[in-house]
């Protein structure tokens, strides 16, 4: 689930800066690649916007441990999502597929917030779509909890208690001018 | 966007949207993705009064690819036959829970009136009124000169696009003047003055007589059917001196600037405002047209019946 920053980065608590996101990137990749046995037939699909920025991210850094490049695209669950009623039509975002596909292939899922899990259902739904992975596994940023579909996530960068009228900041560089991650009250 | 009645409803950041959204559908359907989920459980009524067929597969296969039931109503063996009236054949498919209606009708005006007067609730999408819009046409048209000259990204500022032949008696130069104007082009009609509608010079746009003229900076010209069934009056003296004068043939082509692009919205009178060697020519996207018509039309019921509606 992507959370827009709409009070700029200062706006609530900060819970990880610029260096923790670094680290907490670094401990992943290393962990994909010690778990997926050297990541040779990795492919990794981030959720747009910041899961997709993330993966890139994540796939720099597995190939320099590795010493090759990962196959990294981007995945937008919007029209698979089942809460699109609630709301007014969505914008869509782009799906960007490898040039190796998706079958066969162990894809890791990469998203900034795990919350409901309700987006990675949808993924669940529109990778399917694009073909048969050999396995499917989840790599997030932060977990937040309160989850409302029987998900979990493979690797997380950091288990961060919230209340449900809380809600999770993720900023990134790309895109809001800054890397960090804070909590804010809900309204 | 509850309706798309006319091209005119559309602010340039909602055009630019129609655009990136049709764009990223039909990237899903190149990557061999089929069936897309968004609007299913959604039903959609073609309700068709006059003639067509790229216009009705085109929506209907946008539906169908966006898992909307369809039901296909055209006025030849229907009740229309029988005399039924609009609002009573709204008022069917009102009942039968039709969440957008796809209307073409030969009365201009006549979706105006099916979204405002309170016979249905759901959506309406004109698919061409008389001699007054086609919205989904310009739409299409746009995409198409955004995809070559434009890299497919962003507005239409600055583009030069010649709309050539029958403006009178065209909705879809009336679309798309306004929706190309809304985006930044500059839109030339050439045609011979019998052909062009009283107060054009109110529409914003240059206007020619000479197409000859009008060629060397058009990034993309625009051919207009010379439409045979609406020619009942004596528009110009002979077929053969307006394509001689007003119709494309390759040494005109040539005079355009490299990159530029021939348009057709189709049916073509080949040999009549185009020759068969310009519609064939590398110049010529309008096959690619046609292709863009689905992805487009798929943005705009998706972008209508994707989500709840707006101020709801």
């Amino acid at each position: 689930m992507t959370h827009v920053n709409e009070h700029g980065p200062d706006a609530g608590r900060v819970v990880l800066d610029s260096d923790d996101i670094s680290r907490a990137l670094t401990r992943l990749a290393h962990e994909i690649v010690e778990r997926t046995h050297g990541a040779t037939n990795l492919t990794l699909m981030g959720i747009p916007t910041r899961g997709a920025t993330l993966a890139a991210r994540l796939a720099e850094r597995i190939a320099q441990i590795q010493g090759s490049p990962v196959d990294v695209g981007s995945l937008d669950v919007t029209m698979f999502r089942d809460d699109l009623r609630l709301r007014p039509a969505r914008a869509l975002q782009p799906t960007t597929i490898p040039p190796l596909g998706i079958s066969d292939r162990l894809v890791v899922l990469v998203d900034d917030v795990l919350f409901s899990g309700r987006t990675i259902r949808a993924a669940l739904d529109a990778l399917s779509e694009h073909g048969r992975p050999q396995a499917v596994q989840l790599a997030v940023l932060v977990d937040r909890g309160h989850r409302e579909l029987p998900i979990r996530a493979d690797y997380v960068g950091k288990n961060l208690p919230t209340s449900k009228s809380e809600s999770v900041k993720v900023n990134l560089l790309e895109h809001d001018g800054i890397d960090a991650v804070a909590i804010e009250r809900g309204a | 966007m509850k309706h798309l009645l006319s091209t005119a409803d559309l602010t340039r950041d909602q055009a630019v949207n129609v655009l990136d959204t049709a764009k990223q559908l039909a990237a899903a359907t190149t990557q061999g993705l089929g069936k897309l989920p968004p609007l299913r459980g959604r039903t959609v009524v073609n309700l068709f009064y006059e003639d067509s067929t790229r216009t009705r597969i085109s929506f209907e296969a946008a539906a169908k690819r966006l898992s909307a039931d369809v039901i296909n109503f055209s006025a030849k063996g229907s009740s229309v036959s029988k005399g039924e009236s609009l609002k009573d054949t709204a008022l069917t498919l009102e009942a039968m829970g039709a969440d957008a209606v796809v209307i073409r009708h030969p009365s201009s005006g006549a979706p105006h009136r099916l979204a405002h007067a309170g016979w249905i609730s759901g959506a309406v999408v004109n698919a061409g009124d008389g001699t007054h819009e086609h919205p989904t046409q310009a739409l299409l048209d746009a995409y198409t000169m955004r995809q070559n000259l434009r890299d497919g990204e962003g507005d239409l500022e600055g583009v030069k696009v010649t709309i050539v032949g029958d403006v009178l008696h065209s909705r879809v130069a009336r679309s798309n003047v306004i929706l190309l104007q809304t985006l930044g082009a500059e839109v030339t009609l050439v045609a011979p003055p019998t052909l062009l509608p009283i107060g054009v010079d109110t529409w914003g746009c240059e206007v020619s007589y000479n197409l000859d003229e009008c060629l060397e900076e058009a990034d993309a010209v625009m051919m207009l059917r010379v439409q045979r069934e609406r020619m009942n009056a004596s528009f110009f003296p002979t077929t053969h001196e307006y394509s001689n004068r007003y119709g494309l043939n390759v040494a005109r082509m040539n005079r355009m600037p490299a990159g530029g692009i021939v348009m057709h919205p189709g049916p073509m009178n080949r040999g009549m405002e185009i020759s068969a060697d310009v519609a064939d020519s590398k110049r010529s996207v309008i096959v690619e047209q046609v292709a863009n018509g689905v992805s487009v039309r798929m943005a705009v019921l998706y972008l209508m019946l994707g989500g709840t509606e707006m101020g709801e």
